[in-house]
């Protein structure tokens, strides 16, 4: 009989569950709420944080003073950099990134950082401060309504008026951002809530009643899926962040070493197999590679592996895939048939699904169809990138300088890129040998992201060397952040490649807009007296035969290091897809 | 096709949770027709039952997004077939309008209306039905003179055998106690 769920007599659960062991459960005892907040965030692991003070964030900075010695702060030069940071750290650890922000502004300031990890699934909590609860509503000195502005972006948010709600509303931050596809939360703490004393004690929570954060594919789906991929003759697995954002990369391997599936991976995806794998194809998308994208409306079978068939990736969505079946491996409920109508929607965590999949499929071997692939990379090569790599012309090109910087740390570095040319290069040429080595603002495509993203990845995984490059544009769109570098002595490496021009709306004025430059060129200060007025080490590049000496010489700088390289003026990014054209129409010149 | 779709919502009993949905209908460009919200028959889990046009499509495409958020339970989607829904409208006419003939108690009669509070000043006159039915009446009544003239939203229950959210909070109690 099932139980009617009308009525009072239903008992149901509660709204949200805790862990109780003892190790999670802290003794209670009276603090302050700031004093509260440091607790927290040292109850979920938290050792490192991003931000910058304010007035209503100020009982949380003093208290933070006392706590110096177990929560390292990096102090930033602008909010959008705090979360920048954040995310960086987030992206190369897995680890859930922090920024410290005051109200009003600084909470403005922040929201670009908070968009930017919502469409990039990166697990951050935002810790605003907010006016005291008696000014809330009333236009008080910096006050902002930040549950309000931050709420389409984040996955969660909220806003605390009582100490009391600190410990209950940590826990559901951190377990919301972590858990499922991560996301950004904003938990926004009024001046009195930081100011009063309660009996704290603090729990991690263990489940909340409302959110399912992952779903378990269904085995009749599994199978489902296991034959489609046994009868394929022409397969491909698309390699999205989710593959490294569930740690499913052994998983990824054994799946498709077993089926001998090519494997081409979208931006997010990059670094979650090594590049040199065999059976890697290469990046999909407008400037991905010419094979993966040309095959897919040859392929019979779309795998899409923890990845969102992003408009970037898909072009004109009717003219995707059009020979294929889809089988669709995602965390998000929402993502399945968003897009694309997935004939096997595998609803879960890959690193789940992957090995129940290796299970039930039989070994195969596609080494014909991944010929086909590899006659693409050959059109490619002959076409492109050898010219990239090794151009004829006296200007530097954006491609030599990533294949060589790449080499100069064996492939083995983590990389982390601002927006625009530069980084549709990086994500071509630069080469990976281990996971989590890429670090790029991929769905919000936000300038400005590469210098404060690198600080956080640096000081996420201090033993990697990590590499930025960045152009003229969005340097000078978070420049100031050279000074955290400075303060914090993050040994980061800046490639800066300056071709003087805004150089992908330039390349869009170029090939769609009758090369109508409007406000595209930059007349731009001299970096190198910048960088000395940072402190900041640098070397200047304008000839080729100097660049393979500074390469070495910021390879083998203990510090920061800034390698400014002048680049072709006017060079294009190819190959290319044209905005709402179908990714057949994919142009190599 | 763009039909007539009533959603039925479940969330927690939080700040701002209105705000949170309709947000997701403000993004894609599909208006609410109407919007009823109040506690469940379950303690602190509130039911918002919303009516839109769209198509059958978008509408899945929305309640995913509308799931998506934290705090939402669960979310259903129903074809006008598949429900039996409600609303009531009040009317206020001057009592002046009753005293002059009968014609406005024939239009009470006749519409099953009734009468809520008469005063030397107006009358209320309230119905319940579905928004044809109690905009014909106001059409039928306005000659009369209708000062004031207000409509609910929809309240709805669907012609399930039973109401699915019971078997989707069974297994995340059952998926919880594992």
């Amino acid at each position: 009989m099932n139980s009617p769920v009308i009525g009072a007599k239903y008992i149901f659960m509660d709204a949200q569950t805790f862990e109780t062991t003892k190790e999670q459960k802290t003794e209670a005892r009276m603090i302050t709420g700031a004093e509260a907040v440091m607790e927290c965030l040292l109850a979920e692991g938290v050792d490192l944080m991003f931000g910058y003070p304010g007035g209503a964030i100020m009982p949380v900075y003093d208290a933070l003073y006392s706590y110096s010695d177990r929560l390292k702060h990096v102090l930033v030069r602008h909010e959008q950099g705090a979360i920048h940071a954040a995310q960086g750290y987030a992206r190369v650890t897995g680890k859930v990134g922090v920024g410290l922000v005051t109200s009003g502004p600084a909470a403005t300031n922040a929201v670009t950082g908070i968009a930017d990890a919502m469409l990039d699934s990166t697990p951050v909590v935002v810790i605003s401060g907010q006016v005291g609860s008696t000014l809330i509503g009333t236009d008080a000195f910096q006050e902002i309504d930040v549950v309000g502005i931050t709420q389409p972006i984040t996955k969660w948010n909220y806003q605390i008026t009582r100490p009391e709600d600190i410990p209950w509303a940590f826990a559901r931050a951190f377990y919301i951002a972590r858990h499922g596809r991560p996301g950004p939360v904003v938990l926004d703490i009024t001046k009195d809530a930081q100011f009063g004393k309660f009996m704290f004690q603090y729990q991690r929570m263990k489940s909340i009643r409302s959110y399912t954060p992952v779903h378990v594919a269904e085995q009749d789906k599994i199978e489902e899926a296991a034959s489609l991929i046994n009868l394929a003759k022409k397969p491909l697995a698309l390699i999205g962040q989710g593959v490294v954002l569930g740690g499913a990369e052994k998983e990824l391997l054994a799946f498709i070493e077993k089926t001998g599936i090519p494997a081409a991976w979208t931006i997010l995806g990059l670094s979650a197999l090594p590049t040199d794998h065999p059976l890697n194809v290469g990046m999909l998308g407008m400037h991905g590679n010419y094979g993966p994208n040309i095959k897919t409306n040859e392929a019979d079978l779309i795998l899409g592996i923890g990845m969102r068939f992003d408009d970037r990736v898909t072009a004109d969505t009717k003219k995707y895939a059009t020979k294929a079946k889809i089988i669709h491996m995602e965390i998000d409920p929402a993502e399945i048939n968003k897009i694309m109508h997935a004939d096997v929607p595998l609803l879960g965590d890959v690193k789940d699904t992957l090995p129940r999949l290796t299970e039930k499929v039989s070994s195969n071997d596609h080494s014909e169809w991944l010929q086909e692939f590899h006659a693409c990379s050959r059109v490619e090569h002959e076409r492109l990138i050898d010219k990239d790599l090794n151009p004829s012309k006296p200007e530097l090109s954006m491609g030599e300088v990533v294949h060589r910087v790449s080499a100069a740390f064996n492939d083995d570095a983590i990389m982390v890129t601002d927006v625009g040319q530069h980084q549709m290069v990086g994500t071509r040429y630069f080469r990976f040998k281990q996971t989590r080595s890429v670090v790029t603002s991929g769905g919000l495509g936000t300038m400005g992201f590469g210098i404060p993203a690198a600080i956080g990845a640096k000081m996420g995984k201090p033993d990697r060397p990590v590499v930025l490059f960045v152009g003229d544009g969005g340097f000078q769109m978070t420049i100031q952040e050279l000074g955290t570098i400075y303060q914090e002595k993050v040994p980061v490496k800046i490639v800066l490649l300056n071709n003087n021009f805004l150089g992908m709306v330039r390349q869009w004025q170029e090939l769609f807009f009758d090369l109508r430059y409007a406000s595209t060129e930059m007349i731009n200060p001299d970096f190198q007296t910048i960088a000395k007025g940072y402190y900041l080490p640098s070397v200047k590049v304008t000839d080729r035969k100097n660049l393979d000496a500074a390469i070495k010489e910021m390879a083998e700088s203990d510090g920061p290091f800034l390698m400014e390289v002048v680049v072709e003026k006017e060079g294009n990014v190819f190959p290319m897809v044209p905005a709402g054209a179908s990714i057949s129409d994919i142009r190599l010149e | 096709m763009k039909q007539e779709f009533t959603l039925t919502i479940y969330s927690e009993n939080r700040v701002g949770l209105l705000s949170q949905i309709t947000t997701v209908f403000t993004r894609r460009h599909i208006n609410i027709e109407s919007l009823t919200t109040s506690e469940s028959a379950i303690k602190g889990i509130h039911k918002f039952t919303i009516v839109v046009f769209s198509t059958r499509e978008d509408i899945e495409k929305l309640v995913r997004q509308i799931e998506k958020r934290i705090d939402v339970l669960k979310a259903y989607v129903f074809a006008q077939d598949e429900i039996v829904h409600q609303e009531v409208a009040l009317y206020k006419v001057p009592t002046e309008a009753l005293l002059n003939g009968n014609d406005v108690e024939y239009l009470v009669r006749k519409y099953s209306a009734r009468i809520l509070e008469m005063t030397p000043e107006y009358t209320v006159i309230e119905k319940t039905g579905h928004k044809a039915e109690t905009q014909e009446l106001f059409d039928k009544l306005d000659p009369y003179g209708v000062t004031q003239f207000t409509r609910s939203g929809r309240v709805a229950v669907n012609k399930l055998k039973q109401e699915p959210l019971t078997d989707f909070l069974r297994k995340l109690e059952e998926d919880t106690r594992k």
